[in-house]
């Protein structure tokens, strides 16, 4: 464990020197910027699509970290020959890509509290002055707990495309990897219509074919919840706890293949 | 050999190169080599002899194809091992981004240390390879020379058993091989056990107790040193000066060359058996000055040339004489001869 944890903080101090966190000036500005130009236009609405574009950002700058990131964990070392004096060290490979996963979630964690934080301060000078009556008549409150929800669902989700983005970069290049998680995470997206095709093709092959992509590749629809929570839909627990399960499933068969892989590679 | 620190049998590894029909290329051919606790082995060899692949499999940074290594007894592959251990690779990289302070913190957690452990050890460490004074600097900002003294300084943290070092002088100016040379004979003298690889054959003349050449992968030549180099004196180098004529005359007929040197200065060579004491006691009675005596041997870097010239592979490193190898002073010193100029490049 004590080898996990060091190089976990590696990977977050690391982050923190590259300027990873920049991103979040960047996601500030456009919800503040965001924020006083939908007061002026839209009436009454503004908070929902507060609620959506937040939920939106925080999303697409965590999946910008976890590909980006993620694919150049474990290669950078690589190619840099920086794991040379590492492997000397008392540490197993399989501890190394654990801790590199382990930093990185670390680091989306970090972002992902700065970002929810920054969500619910715009909501709250948004609703503030807001008549009750009013703000009775929304589909759920401005500062609702259930966002919550969705973000911890984003979170899981971007844990998930962490795992595929580590999990090829343990044997091909940053470009290909990225290219890789990228495309897995596109298809991911409509994994859901890969398990209903036989409904649209008639060719007994093309439906098999897809069904094993549907039970290979991830379901990223399950971790979107965003339109539900904004619309003030209840999302059960019970949904998140198996979501989670899935997730969880998912990246430890992840993790064992690109453990798997990296234990056995030979550094040229 | 019962207490061996490092122990090679039949080390194979081949690679496969070529992208659509890839063909085994052998790294390492069935290397069996032995280093005793405490010794300062030289591990030599031209470039892409199996140098460095022997490195990466004691590290385990490639596997092998067959045969097997140990460390202190253990397999190559067992962790706890490591803990005994010191790596510095060739042209090490470290982090850009951390301090060579913040670099030793992290290998001092990964060996275990306390975090008291490490706020004495790691200053101590970064002084002892004179780098304590750039401590808080960003590694980005080092030289190529002071990131070989950082990783020198990773490489004897955890205070190891055995030492592992690839190429170690690469990169350093004078002083610092001064250094690098102190810092190993320090170890070699509190019993530490040091694989050094290099091609820098004085430095393995300076250090190493023991030796092995690698060619093409394969071993060329082991064993201590004295053995490799045929110390067995192949002649005599007599320095006199104010020689007199008549003198001169008469020691012409036993030495090998006789080589005018800066004036009044003569380098006399004898053959093995032709006494240089009485030679210098006949000369100084004719009024002559003795300024040395040397014998003449044979360089590691002329076995090295020619063992490797024997495995079928002296074009790579061996074909071109090098200064100080023996072809290299035979050709300066008949230039001193020709020109009458300066002496010709001691040989011991």
């Amino acid at each position: 464990m004590t080898a996990i944890r060091s190089v976990a903080v590696a990977v977050f101090r690391e982050s923190v020197r590259d300027r990873v966190f920049y991103n979040l000036v960047v996601f500030a500005v456009l919800l503040v910027a965001a924020s006083i130009l939908i007061g002026q236009l839209t009436a009454g609405q503004d908070v929902k699509i507060i609620k959506d574009l937040g939920l939106a950002a925080t999303s697409l700058f965590g999946l910008f970290i976890a590909v980006f990131v993620g694919i150049t964990l474990v290669s950078k070392e690589v190619e840099r020959r920086s794991v040379y004096p590492l492997f000397a060290k008392p540490m197993r490979r399989a501890e190394f890509v654990l801790g590199k996963y382990a930093g990185l979630l670390l680091t989306l964690f970090a972002n992902m509290v700065v970002m929810t934080a920054a969500i619910y301060a715009v909501l709250f000078f948004l609703s503030r002055g807001v008549p009750a009556n009013i703000q009775a008549a929304w589909d759920a409150p401005a500062m609702d707990p259930a966002l919550l929800k969705a973000i911890a669902l984003i979170y899981l989700n971007l844990a998930v495309v962490t795992a595929v983005a580590l999990f090829f970069s343990t044997y091909s290049s940053p470009m290909l990897s990225a290219v890789f998680t990228l495309g897995v995470y596109v298809a991911g997206q409509f994994s859901a219509d890969l398990k209903h095709f036989d409904v649209i093709v008639d060719a007994p092959a093309a439906i098999a074919v897809a069904k094993a992509c549907y039970y290979v590749l991830p379901d990223f629809a399950k971790f979107d919840v965003k339109l539900a929570v904004v619309h003030g839909i209840p999302v059960s627990g019970a949904y998140l706890a198996s979501t989670a399960a899935y997730a969880a499933m998912y990246i430890a068969a992840l993790l064992f293949g690109a453990v798997m892989i990296f234990s056995r590679r030979d550094f040229k | 050999m019962a207490d061996a620190a490092i122990r090679t049998r039949d080390l194979c590894k081949d690679y496969h190169v070529g992208f659509w029909r890839p063909r085994p290329y052998r790294a390492l051919d069935r290397l069996s080599i032995e280093v005793a606790a405490g010794d300062v082995f030289g591990f030599l060899g031209p470039n892409g002899a199996g140098k460095t692949t022997t490195l990466k499999l004691l590290m385990q940074l490639v596997f092998p194809t067959s045969g097997d290594a140990e460390i202190l007894g253990r397999p190559v592959g067992d962790v706890g091992v490591r803990r005994r251990i010191g790596y510095l690779p060739e042209n090490p990289y470290f982090y850009d981004h951390l301090t060579a302070e913040e670099l030793l913190d992290y290998y001092g957690r990964l060996f275990g240390m306390s975090a008291a452990d490490r706020r004495t050890r790691i200053p101590a460490t970064l002084d002892r390879l004179g780098i304590g004074g750039e401590r808080r600097l960003a590694l980005r900002k080092f030289s190529k020379g002071m990131l070989q003294r950082v990783g020198l300084a990773q490489a004897v943290l955890n205070d190891p058993d055995v030492l592992f070092l690839d190429e170690p002088m690469s990169g350093l100016d004078p002083l610092g091989r001064r250094d690098v040379r102190a810092l190993i004979l320090e170890l070699r003298d509190q019993g530490r056990t040091i694989f050094f690889s290099s091609h820098i054959l004085a430095d393995a003349e300076a250090l190493c107790s023991q030796v092995a050449i690698v060619a093409k992968g394969r071993l060329a030549a082991a064993g201590r040193l004295t053995d490799l180099q045929e110390f067995a004196i192949q002649g005599w180098e007599v320095v006199m000066s104010g020689v007199p004529a008549d003198a001169l005359e008469r020691v012409r007929a036993r030495a090998s060359r006789v080589l005018t040197v800066a004036g009044d200065r003569y380098v006399i060579d004898l053959p093995p058996d032709g006494r240089p004491d009485e030679l210098a006691r006949e000369l100084t009675g004719a009024g002559a000055s003795l300024i040395s005596v040397n014998p003449l041997r044979e360089t590691l870097e002329d076995v090295f040339v020619r063992r490797v010239a024997a495995m079928g592979d002296g074009a790579r490193e061996g074909s071109e004489p090098r200064e100080g190898s023996e072809p290299a002073k035979r050709r300066a010193s008949e230039r001193a001869g020709e020109g009458g100029g300066a002496k010709p490049p001691g040989k011991r």
